[in-house]
């Protein structure tokens, strides 16, 4: 290499690195900017719906007047049924395919298969075999357990890949430590490898609760399109987001109570978020100390 | 906190019983381990004296690490394995059907190369092995606790913040936070797999006078590639050697004996440095 070419000056004013750094900040700032926008754009049409008798009084007029009362009931029901059907499926599957089977099996990379297919597949395709299996063959009509079990097996893949990758990232010396002191397989897993998962089990749970929550079109076949308050999750009910849907699509002066209802969305993903976020650190803190 | 040897506590070991008759506690007779059908250690007989100190040396891939874990059974983790042959602990085959292998582990011990603290606080790393193992009484907990931590040196150093993590400790710490644990079951034999190999020179010296501690109240069987350690601690050597890819117990006898009048010309050559 010639020396005039290793000089130790710089030859130009702008390093390349700084060109980069700025790419990356303009990045950044473009998503923050694109969320920042949205929510904008929910507070400026939206606040002024927003009030107690919003949340508290049953829609009137097709949503046009009132409030969204039995949307959130049912909405929370759906999640409800979700959460307590997926919950303990998706634990059980994560810990089967990383603590129970050989890695790199035959068997476990057909589930992950199924699995990263089953994450893809558009929630209308879920609607429809919501729609065909609990629905008809199995007989719970358009109902907030159709709509829960539907969604359910909608948030499967994202729950289990979440807790697998908790359960896989902890080091295999913990591993043999535990056996080598004798210790069982679930007090492995439980005092010592569930508690290091948390993290990334809370974050799954974030992106299932979300997911489900954003949920329509699978749900417009499954849980149904009624306003009024359910009776029981046997009942049909109306999920926010089929609420919004609605009443931009098809209730003419609908816009506002949809601007409402979207902003009543986001603020409550948000606090689940954080419900899910302080689970996780409560259960990290209990038993563990990184 | 530094890690240093005014820090160690040098009190006489309290736990375990005083042993040092040199009879026996595991006796292996003619143990092959295969991986995926493959050989990797064949036709290793060796007799493990209780109350001492073992050393296997060898180069790496000879099926050190292979044996040693055939002792604990802990080989049964690993998926396609095939050992055969006979383990007798304390006159008991380790490998019948009707074994309590969770029992054995706890009889016999074991230490990994790289320290493996679980991520909880220094106190449940010990308390919890006990309680799995159905040791409620806090009183108890709490004196095996201290009596553990006083036996590896660490005591002084931690007993101001025994809910810290045990992530906090230092590299060293972390070992003898570790050989504790094996400790506080009570064990008769601790396997250690290169347990200095991890650790700074002062860290691995003071948990190297450690294990020269535990000598006659355990019987310790330790894995280490260093040679001056294993002339140092060890009663007995063994030399493992790979001949045809195939792991193989050379030369077994008194260290003093296998360093300086090895019986084996491969012997000879390791322990020399002129090979290995």
């Amino acid at each position: 290499m010639k020396a005039a070419s290793r000089s130790l000056y710089k030859r130009n004013s702008i390093h390349s690195d700084h060109l980069f750094g700025l790419a990356i900040y303009l990045c950044a700032a473009l998503v923050a900017g694109a969320f920042a926008w949205i929510v904008a754009d929910l507070l400026v049409h939206g606040l002024d719906k927003l009030s107690w008798s919003f949340l508290t009084e049953a829609p009137r007029s097709s949503g046009r007047k009132g409030g969204i009362s039995s949307i959130l009931v049912s909405t929370l029901a759906i999640l409800a049924v979700t959460m307590a059907v997926a919950l303990p499926l998706s634990f059980a599957a994560a810990v089967w395919l990383s603590e129970f089977t050989q890695q790199g099996g035959r068997l476990s990379r057909f589930v992950r298969v199924c699995l990263d297919v089953l994450a893809g597949v558009p929630s209308i395709v879920f609607g429809l075999f919501g729609s065909a299996f609990f629905c008809d063959f199995l007989g719970l009509g358009f109902s907030i357990l159709s709509g829960g079990l539907t969604l359910a097996c909608m948030v499967l893949p994202i729950l289990i890949r979440a807790t697998e990758a908790g359960l896989s990232s902890a080091p295999e010396g913990w591993r043999q430590g535990a056996a080598a002191l004798g210790l069982s397989k679930s007090a492995a897993l439980w005092q010592i490898l569930l508690p290091a998962a948390a993290p990334s089990i809370g974050a799954g749970l974030m992106l299932g609760v979300g997911r489900a929550m954003a949920e329509t079109a699978a749900l417009i076949f499954t849980s149904g399109y009624v306003d009024r308050m359910p009776d029981s999750i046997l009942d049909s009910g109306r999920a926010l987001a089929v609420h919004i849907f609605d009443l931009s699509m098809n209730v003419s002066g609908g816009d506002q109570a949809a601007y409402g209802s979207a902003l009543v969305l986001i603020v409550l993903i948000g606090l689940l978020n954080g419900v899910a976020l302080k689970l996780s650190d409560k259960l990290l803190a209990k038993r563990i100390s990184l | 906190m530094s890690e240093n040897l005014q820090t160690y506590t040098l009190s006489d070991l309290k736990s375990g019983p005083v042993c040092c008759a040199p009879k026996p506690i595991i006796d292996v007779q003619n143990l092959q381990v295969k991986y995926n059908g493959v050989l990797a250690l064949d036709e290793v007989s060796l007799q493990i004296n209780q109350g001492c100190i073992t050393a296997l040396i060898g180069p790496s891939g000879c099926g050190k690490t292979s044996f040693l874990s055939s002792l604990n059974r802990l080989t049964d983790l690993i998926p396609n394995v095939e050992v055969e042959g006979t383990i007798l602990f304390e006159g008991v085959d380790t490998r019948a059907p009707r074994i309590d292998v969770r029992q054995l582990r706890t009889h016999i011990g074991m230490i990994f190369q790289k320290p493996n603290p679980f991520p909880l606080s220094i106190r449940k790393n010990l308390e919890m092995p006990l309680r799995e193992h159905g040791l409620k009484n806090k009183a108890e907990l709490e004196a095996r606790i201290q009596r553990v931590l006083e036996d590896v040196g660490l005591w002084e150093e931690v007993k101001d913040r025994l809910e810290a993590s045990a992530m906090s400790l230092s590299g060293g710490q972390q070992q003898r936070l570790c050989i504790a644990r094996a400790l506080v079951l009570e064990p008769k034999v601790l396997l250690m797999d290169e347990p200095c190999s991890a650790l700074d020179p002062i860290s691995s010296g003071v948990v190297e006078d450690l294990i020269l501690r535990l000598k006659g109240r355990y019987t310790v069987v330790i894995v280490t590639h260093n040679l001056a350690q294993a002339k140092r601690i060890a009663n007995f050597a063994a030399f493992f050697w790979m001949k045809e890819k195939v792991g193989k117990l050379i030369e077994f006898g008194q260290c003093q004996q296998l360093f300086e009048e090895p019986a084996h010309e491969l012997t000879a050559a390791y322990v020399s440095g002129s090979r290995g």
